[in-house]
Parts: C-alpha cells; sequence; structure tokens
C-alpha cells in the first residue's frame, strides 16, 4: 500500500483544520495554498512536530497516528527542511550532515554520505562552521543533513521562500537532481506555483484549512472548475518524451499524449524524459488548419467546456487529438471570439500554440 | 590563612557543581513548561535576591538546628555549623543567580532546533545533551561563574548558620570580618586585597570568554 493517508481536524490558535487527503507515496506530492491556509501545519502533523485532536495518519501501511496511538517525531523515518535551513550553530558542516545519519545506526544506510554530498555539491563547505555559509547553501546543508538521517518521507516546508532569486535558482537543479535519483517520496509545501509545476507530481490543494482539490498535478492545472486555471499565469504542465532532432532547423520533436509538438532546443537524447508549461493566454483556437501562420505547433484538439473568465475572456478546456483522447491543454480567448466562431463542446477544433516552456527538469 | 582560602573555594566549587545539577533541569523546566503555576516556582527560586541574607540564614538556622524535623530525619545530626549546612545555605542563597541566565539561555534559542533534532531522530534526552546545553553554554558559564563567586562573597547567610569554627565554617568573608573586629589590618587588607583581585579577573575572564563564545557562532538567526 503505497499511499500516505491524512486526516487532521482541530482547532488551534482561532484556526480551524480539516484536513483529508489519500497520496501516493511516490514522486513530489506538492501541498499548495495562499500564506496561511493550513499546509504548514499539515506538514507538521505529519512530521508529529504538531498534534492534531482528531486525527488519523498511515504512510505505506504503517500507522502513525490513529486515536491515542502517536508515534513520536523522533521515532518516525521522516526527514524534515524547514523554511528556515535552521543548522545547529554549534556544529560544522559535517557535524550538522552527521547529525541524523549517526542515529540510525542499527539501519545499513541507503543513502552514503558521499553522494549525499556530490549530489548537493557540498564538499568545498565540510569543514566550515554552518553560520559563514550563505543563505542557499544553509538550505542544501539541511536538505542533506534530513537526507543522511535516512528518510523513507522527505517534508519540505517551503525550503526556498527565505531565499532570494539568485540562490533560489542555485538550488532548484538539485532538487530536481534530488527527485530523479533518489526515490523518496517528497511532500512539498509551497504558494509558488511556478515551483510546484516545475517540481510536482501530485499536488493538494488547500484553501483556509481544508483541501479543494487533490490529484495528478495535470489534471488539477487543468481543471476550469479549480482557481489555479484562472490565474492570470495559468498553465498546463505536460510530461513529454524526446523523439527526435532535426539540427537543420534545431528543433526538437517530443511526443506528448496525444500530440507531438516542436521546441527550437537540442534536448538531448531521444527517449529522454521532459516536462512543459504551456500558458493558457499561449493558446488560440481556429476553426480550419491554420495556413501561412508563423506559428509550428498547431494541433487538432477537442474542445471539452468552456467557462467565462471575468468580463471578456471565456477559459477553454481542450484534450489534445481529434478524438479528443489526449493530454488536456486550456486556452484563454476572448468571449467575443467564442461567440462570434459558435464554438461548440464536442467540437474538434486546431488549437495554435505560441509559446511552449520547457520546464527544466531531467527525470 | 590558606586554610581560610582553601574552605573557601572547596565550599565554592561544590557548591557550584550542586547548583549546577540542581540548576539545569530547573532552569529547563522553567523555560519550557506551560504550567501555570510555573511563575510561582520562578518567584520562590528568585526570592534570595530581595531577601536580606540574614532572613535567610535565620531560617535555614531553624531547620537545621539539631532537633529540626529535618535532623530527625537525618539521625538527630543538626546541619547548623557545619560544612554541609554551608554548602546547602550557599546553594539556596546562589540558585537564582544560576537558574536565571541558564533559563534565559534555554528560552533563546526558542523550539525549532529541539524540533530539528527531533526530526533528525534524537530523542528528547539525546537532544538535551547534544543540542540544548550546547547553544545554551554562554548561560551556563555565566550561571557557573556567579554562582560560584557569590558563594565566595556571601557573609550573611554564612555568618547565621555557619558561624566561625576553623576548618570547617571559617570562610574568607567571615574571617575578613574577625580580623577587623580583633584590629588585625594587615591581614584584613591581604585578604581584602586578594578577594578585590579575584573579583575583577573573573568578571573580565567571564565577559572575554561570552565574547568569544558569541563570537564563534554568530547566533543561531543566521544559521
Amino acid at each position: 500500500m503505497s499511499v500516505i493517508d491524512a486526516r487532521f481536524a482541530g482547532g488551534q490558535g482561532g484556526f480551524t483544520l480539516d484536513t483529508a487527503f489519500n497520496v501516493p507515496a511516490k514522486g513530489v506530492t506538492a501541498l499548495f495554498g495562499p500564506s496561511g491556509c493550513g499546509k504548514t501545519t499539515v506538514l507538521r502533523c505529519i512530521a508529529g512536530l504538531n498534534r492534531m485532536k482528531e486525527g488519523f495518519l498511515s504512510v505505506e501501511g504503517e500507522v502513525w497516528q490513529q486515536g491515542r496511538r502517536f508515534i513520536p517525531p523522533h521515532k518516525r523515518p521522516i526527514g524534515y527542511v524547514f523554511q528556515e535551513a535552521s543548522l545547529f550553530p554549534h556544529l560544522s558542516v559535517t557535524g550538522n550532515l552527521r547529525f541524523g545519519l549517526h542515529r540510525t545506526k542499527n539501519e545499513t544506510p541507503r543513502i552514503l554520505f558521499d553522494d549525499v554530498v556530490a549530489l548537493l555539491g557540498l564538499s568545498r563547505l565540510l569543514d566550515r562552521p554552518a553560520s559563514v555559509l550563505s543563505g542557499g547553501e544553509r538550505q542544501r546543508v539541511a536538505i542533506g543533513r534530513a537526507l543522511l538521517s535516512q528518510p523513507r518521507l522527505l517534508l519540505m516546508d517551503e525550503p526556498l521562500s527565505a531565499l532570494d532569486r539568485f540562490s533560489k535558482d542555485d538550488i532548484l537543479p538539485y532538487l530536481e537532481r534530488l527527485h530523479s535519483s533518489l526515490s523518496i517520496p517528497v511532500l512539498y509545501v509551497s504558494h509558488d506555483i511556478s515551483e510546484v509545476e516545475r517540481l510536482a507530481d501530485h499536488l493538494v490543494l488547500m484553501e483556509s484549512g481544508r483541501v479543494k482539490a487533490a490529484g495528478p498535478l495535470e489534471d488539477l492545472l487543468a481543471d476550469p472548475a479549480l482557481p489555479l486555471a484562472g490565474m492570470p499565469e495559468a498553465a498546463v504542465a505536460l510530461n513529454a518524451r524526446m523523439e527526435g532532432y532535426d539540427p537543420a532547423w534545431g528543433l526538437s520533436t517530443l511526443a506528448v499524449h496525444g500530440a507531438t509538438l516542436l521546441v527550437p532546443a537540442n534536448l538531448g537524447p531521444v527517449g529522454s524524459a521532459h516536462r512543459l508549461r504551456i500558458l493558457s493566454s499561449d493558446v488560440s483556437l481556429s476553426r480550419s488548419a491554420p495556413q501561412g501562420s508563423t506559428i509550428i505547433n498547431s494541433l487538432a484538439v477537442r474542445i471539452l467546456s468552456a467557462e467565462p473568465l471575468g468580463e471578456h475572456q471565456m477559459n477553454v478546456l481542450v484534450r489534445l487529438g481529434p478524438d479528443g483522447a489526449g493530454a488536456r491543454l486550456l486556452a484563454r480567448i476572448t468571449r467575443k471570439s467564442w461567440m462570434d466562431l459558435a464554438f461548440q463542446p464536442g467540437e474538434t477544433v486546431y488549437a495554435q500554440i505560441k509559446g511552449v516552456a520547457l520546464v527544466d527538469r531531467s527525470l | 590563612m590558606g586554610e581560610i582560602v582553601w574552605l573557601t573555594l572547596k565550599l565554592a566549587t561544590i557548591s557550584t557543581l550542586v547548583l549546577l545539577v540542581v540548576g539545569t533541569p530547573l532552569a529547563w523546566w522553567l523555560a519550557r513548561t506551560k504550567a501555570w503555576w510555573k511563575e510561582i516556582v520562578a518567584a520562590i527560586v528568585a526570592l534570595p535576591i530581595v531577601l536580606p541574607p540574614t532572613v535567610l540564614g535565620f531560617y535555614l538556622l531553624v531547620v537545621m538546628s539539631p532537633d529540626s524535623l529535618l535532623s530527625t530525619l537525618l539521625g538527630g545530626r543538626g546541619l547548623a555549623f557545619s560544612f554541609e549546612g554551608l554548602v546547602i545555605g550557599s546553594v539556596i542563597y546562589s540558585l537564582p543567580f544560576v537558574v536565571q541566565p541558564i533559563r534565559n539561555a534555554f528560552e533563546a534559542f526558542g523550539e525549532r532546533p529541539l524540533e530539528v533534532a527531533a526530526t533528525l531522530r534524537a530523542s528528547p534526552l539525546d537532544t538535551f545533551f547534544t543540542v540544548a546545553v550546547p547553544l545554551a553554554s554562554p548561560g551556563f558559564l555565566t550561571g557557573a561563574v556567579l554562582g560560584f563567586a557569590h558563594t565566595i562573597g556571601e557573609f550573611g547567610v554564612v555568618l547565621m548558620i555557619g558561624g566561625s569554627i576553623p576548618g570547617e565554617t571559617k570562610v574568607l568573608s567571615i574571617a575578613i570580618f574577625d580580623y577587623v573586629e580583633s584590629l588585625q589590618w594587615d591581614k584584613a587588607h591581604l585578604l581584602s586585597a586578594g578577594m578585590l583581585v579575584f573579583s575583577f579577573a573573573v568578571i573580565l575572564l567571564m565577559m572575554l570568554a561570552e565574547k568569544g563564545l558569541a563570537r564563534r557562532r554568530a547566533g543561531w538567526g543566521r544559521a
């Protein structure tokens, strides 16, 4: 049973939490929502740092909380990365990294010291005191320290939010590498959708102490009923596989569910996996196959539904492929165009995609 | 005179050790508990700061007299006018000066380091010794030095419960008083000047050590 099943209900200082979700214990699951929606509290409940009056938690079939049963945090096989790195100032970087490792003596470590040092690029920091590191370095050490405690579940509470843009860009590639080289499930709290689009496979959407939706990232991003689709920078995420590279034009062909897309870049060997991000404002619809257009990605799609967005726009949900069996895409068009062209759900039309962003992520 | 200095240092050292053993858990409890009555306990611990030492000494004398309940429990042996009695008196008298800095140090670093340790599989006891105590080390230094210095300097309590028995209870502050009473000014001068130099050295060393500790780790906030 490779799932995390969590239910927490209770109040704390005027704030009520009432959440229940069930996510696969695999890949990265993002807990996403505005500040103060309770996502950090949920993460702390999973770690055992908070105890809600009513709660149930089982991780991969092992019950950590149920009724009066409550496993204290130090007996849970978790790693926790806090918002601020919170390194121990009385220890060196090595001392910090080994703190958790020392305390797992009776287990054979699956995650080795040297591997973590290499993965997070820590080798030249090892002998320094924790207090002289930069923000990004500190957070990398904190991540390494959590990994070395041999967690079966890694919990990360907005690990990038206390960092400036530069340090963030410094750490993101490490997080992506982590995702690809270690098979530890990660619960990742964030209020930054671009981080979520880049890192997450699953999404738990939270709002004022409740879970609004939970499911695969692609599904939730493309669900017009959820507030995500109404955001100005609303986008869908598509998992893609490299099909080939045409050096004459410098274009890569990528297969997504139900279609192929051309991306101006060489994306490495055939078969490599990538994630693409398509903004709903970069997708337009036309009734016939466009001719004489500079847009290279023009695909047959089937209209599933359309929702008005504000006064003058429509948010149209389509699926790739003439039969509508492929991945979902959102198109943001004007209400006038929608009326003038008399589009109907169920129709097959053409989507022109102005921009395909590559979410830098090597799986 | 060597005996006086030796006895004084012995009393201060033993008292400081007892103070750290008794004061540390007390300071930890005061820093962490959510019990509503913790400030009552804190006030009792702090009493010797405001209480005249003679009042404290008087009550200790009552408790330690040979026919008190305590002495009966100890097999009819009164602790008054004994070295052990002095240690107990000193510990009670100096307790606030040890507990307060350690409590402040425990409170200063907050919950976060303890939570981090818990998520790294350290049990609460393990966390206490490997995280809380090292992080609070400046507080321990201040507490130990203040406790030691206060024990050396105390007069009122010792006078009440210790008297002036050579080799047993005749400590420095009492000896200076006795020398002045018997007009032996040169000896009073010698001991007083020694105390002055000692006190200055202690305060200076403590300040330097605290500064050094603070510099070595630029604080929890940055790390």
